[in-house]
């Protein structure tokens, strides 16, 4: 596994670096992975880069890049949209010469169209964004604060906002509330009860699941060569 | 009602936690979650809560989340059943 960097647009036109964790041995089946967003993506990342180790043994190169404003990105986060962060897939998979495409949770939100693949247990973005909203609701109350999240977003569309440390812009915002899961010929979903045990991005604190990766990689290996 | 809501309760909170099957076949009313389990910080409990609303198939306001609520195992059940009865109270 090494990292790998790709080029990314930027929203003023211009293009930056992002990097990506790659296992690239140039063979026929390569996957792109999107990943979960935000305090999802932490605590998903090792369970991915572990799903990828297997893939890689079983023949399939994979790629999992950052979003940019995320994770390694230099880029500022406050200043992306879903628009951005779709450009950004499509180029990351133009790239890498991806066959397939994997989203994980929110990450299915932003998979590059035109690419056959798979939607792991996929979110909407009300669903993250109400789940991070209360996280900070919570937080201001044991401050001695009250918030709302009808005040919150309503602030928030106007000025931004800062979300368990993601800074988000108001047209992300107001873009991201709306977005759902697109439907496309050739993406199927796979439920996390097909994998056994409850989803990884539900713990409170990191975690491993070694018969869940093996499940999902063995579902991702075998639709790939199919 | 009753005691499908505490299984299921008592399934959330071991997958929040990433507790072993049965291991929370041991929480009593009395055991204290928010502020005596340092994993289950605001950004876990704000899961915990998006994932009752799920799978107990309720709504939760959040002016009806506090310190009390939240803090046994007791009285968060005590929360959901009452919650849970209310809505079917047309149907039972």
């Amino acid at each position: 596994m090494t990292p790998a960097s790709w080029p990314c647009p930027r929203p003023d036109g211009t293009t930056g670096a992002e990097l990506a964790l790659a296992f690239d041995d140039f063979r026929r089946w390569r996957l792109l992975i999107v990943p979960a967003l935000f305090d999802e993506a932490n605590r998903m990342r090792r369970f991915t880069v572990e799903v990828m180790r297997r893939l890689d043994n079983a023949g399939v190169d994979c790629f999992l890049p950052d979003l940019p404003g995320c994770n390694e990105s230099f880029e500022p986060l406050d200043h992306q949209t879903p628009e951005t962060w779709q450009m950004a897939m499509t180029a990351a998979a133009r790239h890498f010469r991806a066959s397939h495409v994997l989203g994980i949770r929110g990450g299915a939100l932003f998979m590059p169209a035109g690419l056959p693949g798979w939607r792991y247990a996929p979110a909407k973005g009300a669903t993250i964004l109400r789940q991070m909203m209360r996280a900070r609701i919570l937080a201001s109350r044991e401050a001695g604060r009250v918030e709302s999240q009808e005040q919150l977003l309503a602030e928030g569309l106007d000025n931004g906002l800062e979300l368990s440390g993601y800074r988000l812009g108001g047209d992300f915002l107001g873009a991201f509330q709306s977005a759902v899961p697109k439907v496309a010929a050739g993406v199927s979903d796979i439920e996390q009860g097909m994998l056994g045990g409850s989803g990884l991005w539900l713990r409170a604190e990191p975690d491993e699941d070694r018969e869940q990766a093996d499940a999902l990689a063995a579902i991702l290996a075998i639709g790939i060569k199919a | 009602m009753r005691q499908d809501t505490e299984v299921l309760l008592r399934q959330i909170l071991a997958d929040v936690l990433g507790l072993k099957p049965g291991q929370a076949d041991g929480f009593s009313a009395e055991t204290g979650l928010f502020g005596h389990l340092p994993e289950l910080d605001s950004m876990a409990v704000a899961g915990l809560l998006t994932e009752m609303e799920d799978r107990l198939d309720i709504l939760i306001d959040d002016d009806e989340i506090d310190g009390e609520m939240l803090e046994t195992f007791g009285s968060l059940l005590e929360f959901v059943v009452t919650k849970r009865t209310g809505r079917t109270s047309g149907d039972d």
